[in-house]
């Protein structure tokens, strides 16, 4: 067919006669459906046989013609090909649009959102597949933490909650193979439930212009993606192995997808972690162990105009929490932060014992999409999940098995979207969003509930407009609307209810009245707006410009609004307010970009005015009867974040590599004209990559990552009395740890096996030198030290 | 038009979908806490007969606003007193006796005295766990010189046996109480 439209063309062409023929026609080809950038199109002229083909931009130029009627033919591999006259007068621009179906047929599954666009005038930072198999053995937030201005905040090494400029768990929006992730998210301690073999890309969005995933992403936005199936009868899979030294352990994972041409595919996946105890170059870590198991299925039918798709994980990890980490009062914690080892050290071992946390997490979701001609994509979602989340502590007598948190959150969503374009300049994105959630905790723990049983409610609806008002400039505006309200079923400590003046202030919500506690039914609901207003502009070469704005707003978690008492794994009292509203964020934030092969670069200064903003830092110290604790108070205040985030890849020489990176924030309480607590340290980061291709794409790379000292913090200091030297003494809580320089050295080379398998063989070395540190971004470094030298030995099988 | 009404179907049927299962409020239990310690009361029996020295401290909020309710007695020079320690918890009814699961779990636990100021006091003769080593719910405290200071008491949960005191015990405070005492 096509080539009968070549033939067609090239005998119907004219004859151009000479005149002053040094005009160019130049341009570029895009999809119809998404704007996106054709590359590899061939455009003949009809008559003179120039050929050109579009670069990686999508851009073709032709030069030398006259001031004449052409006529062109546009074709690509996946894409009908097309004829077209154009009347070139000077130097002309002309841009194509083809159909690109059957490369979609071939790569896109069904969505229930269109990956493709998640924003476009906020840069999209990605991790590849190749990346995060290197992160096998880790966990989402050590391959997150790779990204210019991610940076983990960590509780040992094994829980990592990802942290994007300066900002963590409720302002972190997770979205993992289209669900938002409901994990308990609130907690700093709380890792995201997430296998990262189950995911073969990772993007973050730093900012909360994603209004289409949520409006309250003060933070940003992390999209984690299952690959995509082709459209063919094929079956294919992999194995992934680690062993690491440290820790001893081993991880494996293995994925299988089966596919027909008529549209039908499956996909399993599981894995299975194991580590005993981590070891700090000094000393054993005890009790850091960690065991994993998860698994997925996916099950769907794909064709260009509909398909429909299940899937269903589950998650299930066992953590050790560093037992030296587990304190009585503030004294032990000067004990702790006085010793420069831990004051637990063990033998190594697998085991596992308390303080632990044990986490599963279910996520089933069914979702389909329809294209209707003229009018658009409509996509519909449905998703449960169900987090229980187990901690155990210390506990004494009958209670040493039980745990002392247990709590299970059940969400139920459903997503209505639709995709139209409206012109060829114009499309409009719109969705619905409902969603119910449940959580209880569990009253066996023969503990306080942290958190209270609540039912909540949630309705959201959004539209997002991109114009495309030139080939240069993009355009992009949107609105989102969410509903929220909460059932909440909360028993205080009548002394708490009273300290507050909540019995002044709330006496309607009281249900009943016991000796010393008291049980209320607040109904907390939140009206929140959120939007974004953007522009990207393509300039040059291969340069382009980001412009976004953005506002986000946040309810309140369970967690800021109801906390009320001891937190065992933080060894602090930790009070939250019922009056609390929601935080609203405004975010600007510019990117300048440079993508070509030899040096690419981006530069993203930001700034965050954030009003309302809840901190959680230290207030007072309150003696009970086992010693003194800090506690630590949400408050409301008004903060501003701003940073930059630069990134630049240079190919130096043929097959090598370096790739820079720096990541700098300051946060500041412009109310109390103060830092704000926790606030990542500037760190720098170098790489030297050389890859070779015509080698077995063998791969070596060298690192070297610095972190700064982090020098602004405010002083959370404290006074406590001391038996023992019957002195008062200062507990220092609030030092930063020094700078410190860890060097990782990353190989990898392939080994054909036959045609169709293929053997990947990988070792990396984290912290070359063994060096001693601490990370102030990790809650156990009055403890303990970081992890020291670890060997990770990879196989991977492709086949 | 057809895609319109598809359209504004679907809308409908899934907010109905969503909004109607809010199910029967059921009121959560409470949840009385097990492991905690309101009171501490030490007894000092003198050694030979009188009254016996109370000194108590009672946390009824456990660790919520309110601090413990310290109350303290004084001493006479010279005496020796049979001391002993019980451990409540009064936020249940009736009040559980945790000094009995120390004991049971003696091992893991032990108690340390701690005296400061020019407080003159002597413990010693603790009772002690099921391998040999001190456990200290039950001592002897020997009275001196007419003197003021402070006297603590410390539970450890899992310390190293045996030890020398406090400062190489190891394991995390279960209890940490203070009182001011005088020697008259």
């Amino acid at each position: 067919m096509r080539n009968y439209a070549l033939l067609v063309l090239l005998f119907s062409s004219i004859t151009v006669f000479s005149q002053k023929c040094d005009n160019s026609l130049s341009g570029k080809v895009t999809d119809i459906h998404d704007g996106q950038l054709l590359t590899g199109v061939t455009l003949i002229i009809a008559g003179t046989e120039q050929v050109v083909q579009t670069g990686l931009n999508g851009n073709y130029t032709f030069s030398n013609l006259c001031n004449a009627m052409y006529y062109i033919q546009v074709s690509h591999p996946y894409c009908l090909t097309k004829g077209f006259s154009v009347k070139v007068s000077g130097d002309t621009n002309k841009s194509f649009k083809l159909e690109h179906h059957i490369e979609e047929l071939n790569q896109i599954t069904i969505e229930g959102k269109a990956y493709g666009d998640k924003s476009k005038t906020l840069l999209e930072n990605t991790i590849s597949k190749e990346e995060l198999e290197r992160f096998s053995s880790g966990s989402v937030g050590d391959a997150l933490k790779s990204l210019s201005g991610v940076s983990a905040l960590n509780t040992g090494n094994t829980v990592v909650k990802p942290l994007i400029n300066g900002l963590h768990s409720s302002r972190v929006v997770i979205i993992n193979n289209g669900v938002r992730m409901e994990d308990q998210e609130w907690g700093a301690e709380h890792a995201p439930n997430i296998d990262i073999n189950s995911i073969s890309n990772l993007s973050v969005i730093k900012g909360a212009g994603a209004l289409q995933y949520s409006g309250d992403a003060v933070g940003g936005v992390i999209i984690a993606e299952t690959s995509k199936v082709p459209v063919k009868d094929s079956l294919y899979g992999k194995s992934l192995m680690t062993t690491t030294t440290n820790g001893r352990g081993l991880s494996l994972s293995s994925k299988l997808t089966k596919s027909y041409k008529s549209g039908w595919y499956t996909t399993l996946q599981g894995t299975l972690k194991r580590f005993g105890d981590f070891e700090a170059p000094d000393y054993v870590l005890s009790n850091t162990g960690i065991f994993e198991r998860s698994a997925s299925v996916k099950l769907g039918f794909n064709r260009f105009d509909y398909g429909i798709e299940g899937y269903y994980s589950r998650f299930e990890n066992e953590i050790g929490i560093l037992r030296a980490s587990h304190l009585g009062g503030a004294q032990d914690q000067v004990r702790a932060i006085d010793s420069d080892s831990p004051l637990i050290i063990n033998d190594f071992t697998y085991t596992i014992a308390a303080p632990r946390q044990d986490v599963t997490h279910h996520l089933a979701t069914i979702k389909g999409f329809k294209r209707f001609e003229n009018f658009g994509k409509l996509s519909f979602q449905y998703d449960f999940q169900r987090n229980n989340r187990l901690e155990f502590d210390i506990r004494r007598g009958d209670d040493k098995d039980k745990a002392s948190s247990d709590l299970q959150l059940d969400t139920h969503t459903v997503l209505l979207d639709l995709e139209s374009r409206l012109t060829d300049e114009l499309l409009l994105k719109s969705g619905i969003m409902a969603k119910y959630q449940n959580n209880f905790a569990n009253p066996s723990t023969g503990v306080r509930r942290l958190i209270p049983d609540y039912k909540m409610y949630d309705l959201g609806m959004y539209f997002i407009v991109d114009y495309q008002l030139n080939d240069q400039l993009l355009l992009e505006a949107g609105g989102r609307y969410d509903y929220a309200y909460m059932d909440v079923f909360k028993f205080y400590r009548t002394s708490f209810w009273e300290s507050r003046d909540y019995d002044q202030r709330f006496p309607e919500i009281v249900i009943e009245e016991l000796s010393t506690q008291i049980l209320v039914n607040p109904q907390p609901n939140f009206s929140n707006g959120s939007g974004t207003l953007g522009a990207a502009y393509t300039f040059g070469k291969d340069y382009k410009l980001f412009f976004n704005y953005s506002i986000a707003s946040r309810a309140p978690n369970s967690s800021e609004l109801f906390s009320e008492g001891l937190h065992h794994s933080a060894s602090r009292i930790e009070l939250g307010d019922l009056s609390f509203k929601s935080e609203i964020a405004h975010k600007v934030a510019l990117t300048f970009q440079k993508e070509s092969a030899k040096f690419s670069f981006y530069v993203n200064p930001y700034i965050n005015t954030i009003s309302n903003f809840i901190v959680n830092e230290p207030i007072d110290v309150q003696k009970t009867l086992r010693g003194s604790f800090q506690v630590w108070e949400y408050r409301q205040t008004n903060a501003q974040l701003l940073g930059v985030d630069v990134d630049a890849s240079y190919a130096f020489a043929k097959n090598y590599r370096l790739k820079s990176q720096l990541s700098l924030v300051k946060g500041y309480d412009q109310t109390l004209n103060a830092p704000l607590i926790g606030m990542p340290p500037v760190n720098v980061s170098n790489e030297v990559v050389y890859q070779n291709p015509e080698f077995n794409t063998i791969r070596l790379s060298l690192q070297s990552a610095y972190t700064f000292k982090q020098n602004e913090y405010p002083n959370t200091n404290f006074e406590v009395y001391i038996p023992e030297t019957q002195t008062r003494q200062e507990v220092d809580v609030s030092s930063t740890p020094d700078a410190y320089h860890l060097l990782n050295f990353n190989s990898s080379i392939d080994i054909n096996l036959n045609q169709n398998s293929k053997l990947t063989v990988g070792l990396r070395i984290t912290n070359v030198l063994n060096t001693s540190y601490r990370n102030y971004l990790n809650r156990l470094r009055y403890y303990a030290d970081d992890l020291g030298r670890n060997f990770l030995f990879n196989l991977k099988i492709n086949y | 038009m057809k895609n319109i009404k598809f359209l504004i179907l679907a809308l409908v049927v899934s907010t109905l979908f969503i909004g109607c299962s809010k199910d029967d409020d059921q009121q959560p239990q409470p949840v009385n806490e097990e492991e905690v310690i309101t009171t501490l009361t030490v007894t000092l029996v003198p050694d030979g007969g009188g009254t016996a020295v109370s000194l108590q401290t009672r946390d009824l909020d456990g660790d919520g606003p309110n601090e413990p309710v310290v109350t303290t007695g004084n001493l006479a020079s010279g005496v020796t007193y049979n001391g002993s320690i019980v451990l409540l918890n009064e936020t249940v009814d009736p009040a559980e006796n945790i000094t009995e699961e120390v004991e049971e779990e003696s091992v893991e636990h032990q108690f340390f005295y701690t005296s400061g100021g020019d407080l003159d006091i002597t413990i010693s003769n603790e009772n002690l766990d099921t391998n040999g080593n001190k456990l200290g719910t039950e001592f002897t405290l020997v009275a001196g010189a007419a003197s003021s200071g402070t006297l603590t008491f410390t539970l450890r949960h899992e310390p190293t046996k045996p030890n020398t005191g406090l400062s190489d015990a190891g394991g995390e405070s279960d209890i940490i109480a203070s009182f001011d005492i005088t020697i008259e």
